[in-house]
């Protein structure tokens, strides 16, 4: 029961089910085999298949923990992968490594720049954050449009490609990448004071502020973090494809970002948020992303399983069905009056929030 | 006495007429500002180009955005009642291919226009029941219905269908008076206007949609239908998607699942420069045609100057952030004010 009761336990339980029923499917899911020295198979593709959207999903757990949604993050996306991939075609040398790096963190630092630009907007300004970051989600991709001409800028960099296909020991070095990524957030906010002040900030503002926390600071820090990600995913995104595609990088990944966040049980209401939630929840929709493309789902008929598995979660957290499912229990002991009681201990709760 | 009295009222009796006014009608002002942006940008316009407020111009402005009004409309009442729906560009995707495969497998025009319509008003249902029965996030919602509608328009067909059918022939059919046209798409589209501008401002349920906008909690201690009135504004949105769906079939004469892609994000941005405001409880239908317009003008200046079409939507974003920051302004000096 306490196993249950743990809050990861609902969303392994998802991602685990997920597995077997492909593994029964097909045998052949799980394989790995060994070539070269290096590992590949299904679940390794999905390892690194995972990463623009670990990395989007991980900076979109912060701000949803400060009861905040960042949508600018696909058009981020495609600004970084934009801005690099035009400054590796304008070199002469796009194969030389200090070129490509130089290149990469210049997109890197745009999408700080346009992380500030959101947590500026929401943390100072006051603006309701799904409008804020609406703005950029407007404006960014037309700026990536610009920034190649409107074109696809495809460019043949060796060091570019190894960010999304190269390998090191054993595994792809892109699941590295978004493992140290999870390893980084993961000790900055757990093993400081930061996380801990940024769940006060999202369960209640007013009493945080009047406990003497600054908000301020906290909530931007998050959306830059989120926009420093989602840069760093547009790279991802722009190595593996090998071109800047402003208009198909990060399109919809806003909305796969929250759906992976929610499954991972973090509440959209902000406030307590579980990093290895995320986590399982990344795993979760890119393992059903591949799922659904064995069955032999065209890809762009996936969202309609996508809309099943949004309102199914949606449907689980909701107070109501949570006092169906409390009245069905009550019931099942005694008939008493224990349904109104807790109808009433939802309101209370809802008065106080 | 009464000379001193009146003194310094007649000193600042301009200033004085102005911030009576402003403070009065504050929810009327970015709706007034939007019909400046819109005055100064077809007068600019008109300088610069020499031929630009021409009648074919103008009818192409309505013609051109037929499918973005209605879903304005729409999207006014969700947002007056502080809820929002994104899932508007994919509904009039599924329900325009929808249309196009019934028409092409031969089902008849008078039982496809109704199937259309209805698709997007029960996608629009079941987002309105997420957010009013299992207290979903309106946002959250929506999206679900973005995912639901555009997955299914790819189910529907994966490629475009070309449609040759009269009745869609005739809906975008011109009726010219000298050099100004409209077609029956463009009527539609003024027609949903008006019925949603006198819903807004002359029934009771229009004031239902404000008073939810205002305040949730009070207007359900007024006894007003508050469950009810938010599960309508979802299906009014839903149901301008299908006769958006429907117009811009009529206007390209093909289902194409890809259609709409961010168009929601268009619409939202008309509404607000239209001066909807974001939090609810204020806004016009009216506004969100003025909304619509300036968007269409932006974008047809900027075709106008041959310069590259991505150019719109990063003016129309930076327009959309002047609009906010001015709105949240007014809402801070309300909260002030009460």
């Amino acid at each position: 029961m306490r196993l249950v009761k743990h809050r990861l336990f609902w969303p392994l339980a998802a991602l685990i089910t997920l597995v077997v029923v492909n593994v029964i499917a097909n045998p052949n899911f799980a394989k790995i085999t060994m070539r070269d020295g290096d590992l590949y198979g299904n679940p390794i593709t999905i390892l690194r298949e995972s990463t623009p959207l670990m990395l989007v999903a991980l900076g979109m757990t912060l701000v949803i923990a400060t009861r905040g949604i960042d949508l600018s993050v696909g058009a981020i996306m495609a600004v970084s992968g934009a801005v690099s991939l035009t400054i590796i075609d304008g070199v002469s040398d796009p194969n030389s490594v200090p070129a490509v790096l130089i290149a990469l963190v210049v997109g890197v630092l745009v999408a700080l720049v346009l992380g500030a630009w959101n947590g500026f907007l929401v943390s100072v300004l006051g603006i309701q954050p799904i409008i804020a970051t609406l703005v950029l989600m407007l404006a960014g991709r037309g700026a990536a449009l610009l920034i190649t001409d409107g074109k696809i800028t495809t460019v043949n960099s060796e060091p570019l490609a190894f960010l999304a296909n190269g390998y090191l020991i054993l595994l792809p070095f892109a699941f590295f990448l978004w493992v140290v990524a999870v390893v980084v957030v993961a000790l900055i906010e757990r093993r400081t004071a930061l996380g801990m002040l940024t769940e006060a900030v999202g369960i209640n503002p007013e009493a945080s502020r009047l406990a003497g926390v600054r908000s301020r600071g906290i909530v931007w820090s998050a959306y830059i973090a989120s926009g420093v990600l989602a840069g760093i995913a547009g790279l991802i995104y722009a190595a593996n494809i090998k071109a800047a595609d402003a208009n198909a990088a990060g399109y919809l990944i806003e909305l796969y970002a929250i759906l992976a966040v929610v499954l991972g049980g973090t509440s959209l209401m902000g406030g307590k948020f579980s990093i290895a939630g995320t986590v399982i929840g990344v795993l979760t929709v890119t393992t059903l992303d591949k799922t659904l493309q064995f069955f032999g789902v065209a890809p762009a008929q996936a969202p309609v399983f996508f809309a099943a598995v949004v309102i199914v979660v949606v449907l689980v957290q909701s107070p109501r069905v949570h006092r169906w499912g409390r009245s069905l229990r009550v019931r099942g002991r005694a008939p008493a009056p224990a349904p109104q009681a807790a109808e009433q201990a939802d309101r209370q709760k809802e008065a106080v929030r | 006495m009464t000379a001193v009295e009146t003194t310094p009222a007649r000193t600042g009796g301009a200033k004085a007429a102005l911030v009576t006014f402003s403070t009065r009608h504050a929810s009327v002002l970015p709706t007034f500002a939007a019909i400046a942006i819109l005055i100064v940008l077809l007068v600019g316009a008109q300088f610069q180009f020499g031929n630009f407020v021409s009648p074919g111009n103008m009818s192409a402005l309505l013609y051109d955005n037929a499918h973005l009004l209605i879903l304005a409309v729409g999207m006014t009442f969700v947002i007056v009642t502080a809820g929002i729906d994104l899932s508007v560009g994919s509904v009039m995707a599924f329900t325009g291919i929808l249309g196009a495969s019934l028409l092409t497998n031969g089902v008849p025009v008078w039982i496809a226009i109704p199937a259309m319509l209805v698709g997007g008003a029960l996608i629009g249902l079941l987002i309105g029941v997420l957010v009013q029965q299992f207290d979903v996030q309106p946002f959250i919602a929506s999206l679900a219905g973005l995912f639901l509608a555009r997955g299914l328009a790819f189910v529907v067909s994966l490629s475009s269908i070309r449609i040759e059918d009269p009745v869609m022939d005739w809906l975008r059919t011109r009726f010219s008076v000298g050099g100004w046209y409209i077609t029956p798409t463009g009527i539609i589209a003024l027609l949903t206007v008006v019925v949603g501008a006198v819903i807004m401002h002359r029934t009771r349920f229009g004031r239902t949609v404000y008073a939810v906008g205002g305040s949730e909690q009070s207007a359900r201690l007024m006894g007003l239908k508050v469950a009810r009135t938010k599960v309508m504004v979802y299906v009014i949105s839903g149901l301008c998607g299908g006769l958006a769906g429907l117009v811009l079939t009529a206007y390209s004469s093909a289902g194409y699942p890809r259609n709409g892609i961010g168009t929601e994000l268009d619409v939202i941005a008309a509404v607000v420069i239209g001066g909807t405001l974001l939090a609810g409880g204020r806004g016009y239908v009216l506004g969100s045609l003025v909304g619509v317009l300036v968007f269409g003008t932006i974008n047809t200046i900027i075709s106008f100057m041959g310069a590259d079409q991505s150019w719109t939507h990063i003016i129309v974003g930076a327009l959309l952030l002047l609009f906010i920051v001015v709105q949240r302004a007014i809402v801070a000096r309300s909260e002030r004010g009460s």
